[in-house]
């Protein structure tokens, strides 16, 4: 019960970051951090996979509405989340949940959560400026605004991690 | 059948995966093609609010730019009386003029929400249908010009603005008879480029580009920026023109909007001869 409010009211509170203030904040004319893709990154490994995609779905079209892009962060949301099911499959072992619930930095350890936050964000934005962009013919430029964002929206991620800090008790 | 139920159920969220791409793919593009679904923009009335609280604090904090560009407007057309010019005719005869009438109006709004950085950017000001805004009017800015009305709603109104791909607003450069389209190729949101201008024109860096008063949307004359550099893209016939605009769009809190009068009878004239060559 505690962790579904704990959802919710990070869900909130990314969503209203998000899309009052990072989207304000612009990195070389062109890049913009997206934090809120934290909360799916950070939802339980429990998650039934049909929850997950939902959830995902709700997220993404939430920013959409308040950014004028309906359908464009709802389908990169939706593929994030298809790529974290593929990720925690390969890299985690189901009898770990009961004493590594969340995927987090304080639980995980810094070196899983580096690669995971690393490859979710990166095919994310991929995905996201691709989709905005919608034409092969400015792949280059559109590449370089997938780097630099991802940089920007990892520093960001980790930065929140390590305010809410902890260390997993064994 | 119950070998498919089984399957279903075995892979449901895999189905449910495919069902969310499909729909969000399909309001991607329907939403690049065909008209924006009203109700889910920032035309709305909601989310329109929402956004007009959270800018009052945006408000404060850009305060002192705002000043700063009314001022400068002031002076401008300050400078602009007739007060301020030499008289050097020796008689002066007052004309008493019946006949001029006003052909655009100027309504204020004042933006609410914007993008810059997407490829295709919009704007949100507080006026709509109530005010008087209609799809098609011009905006333009204390500075230059802005965009083109896209959605309307009962109080606000969502700008396609000049950094937008299908934005053509018709430009000339200042004391030139040519004109051409004006397009924004992504990239730097204070540069855009004009196009379809002969390359006989003799074109020193710093010149004013104009709005060109053809179509119904700006009257002549609304600056837009001024020429940073020109060249012959593949060897044409036309010059590709950049110029730097003279909105700041980062700094950009209030905007006109302008309303033709004569709108309705200058198109419905156009209209007509388009009918009679058809017949």
């Amino acid at each position: 019960m505690i962790n579904i409010i704990k959802n919710i009211l990070r869900f909130i509170v990314l969503i209203s970051i998000q899309v009052f203030l990072l989207k304000n904040l612009v990195i070389y004319g062109l890049n913009i951090p997206y934090l809120y893709i934290l909360f799916i990154i950070l939802l339980p490994f429990q998650t039934p996979n049909w929850l997950l995609f939902t959830l995902a779905f709700i997220t993404g079209l939430t920013v959409d509405i308040f950014s004028d892009t309906l359908g464009l962060h709802a389908c990169a949301c939706v593929i994030l989340a298809f790529f974290r099911t593929i990720i925690i499959n390969l890299t985690v072992q189901e009898e770990s949940y009961e004493s590594q619930p969340i995927p987090a930095l304080g639980i995980m350890g810094l070196r899983w959560f580096f690669f995971y936050a690393l490859i979710l964000t990166l095919v994310h934005h991929f995905f996201l400026l691709n989709f905005e962009v919608f034409r092969f013919t400015e792949i280059i430029s559109t590449i370089t605004r997938v780097l630099i964002s991802t940089s920007f929206t990892l520093i960001l991620i980790f930065i929140s991690e390590l305010i809410f800090f902890k260390r997993k008790t064994r | 059948m119950l070998n498919l139920w089984r399957f279903i159920s075995r892979f449901n969220a895999f189905f449910l995966l495919i069902i969310y791409l499909t729909l969000s793919l399909i309001l991607l593009i329907r939403n690049n093609d065909f008209q924006r679904a009203s109700t889910f923009n920032t035309s709305n009335q909601i989310i329109g609010n929402i956004y007009q609280r959270v800018n009052i604090i945006n408000k404060y904090l850009n305060l002192a730019s705002v000043n700063d560009s009314l001022v400068k407007e002031n002076l401008q057309l300050r400078s602009q009386l007739s007060v301020n010019f030499f008289n050097d005719s020796l008689k002066t005869r007052l004309i008493k003029d019946t006949v001029h009438q006003v052909q655009y109006e100027y309504i204020l709004a004042e933006v609410v929400n914007k993008t810059i950085t997407s490829r295709n950017n919009y704007i949100t000001i507080n006026k709509g249908r109530k005010h008087g805004i209609q799809k098609g009017m011009g905006v333009s800015g204390p500075n230059g010009v802005v965009g083109i009305v896209w959605n309307v709603s009962e109080e606000f109104s969502s700008i396609q603005s000049i950094l937008h791909e299908d934005t053509r607003i018709t430009s000339s450069i200042e004391n030139t008879p040519y004109f051409g389209p004006l397009i924004w190729e992504g990239g730097d949101p204070s540069i855009v480029t004009l196009t379809d201008i002969p390359n006989q024109l003799n074109l020193k860096i710093n010149e004013r580009v104009i709005t060109s008063g053809l179509g119904v949307i700006f009257p002549k004359g609304i600056p837009i920026g001024r020429v940073i550099k020109s060249g012959v893209k593949g060897g044409g016939s036309f010059l590709d023109i950049y110029v730097k605009l003279a909105t700041n769009f980062y700094a950009l809190q209030y905007v006109y909007v302008i309303k033709n009068d004569f709108k309705n009878q200058q198109e419905s004239l156009e209209n007509l001869n388009k009918e009679s060559v058809n017949d």
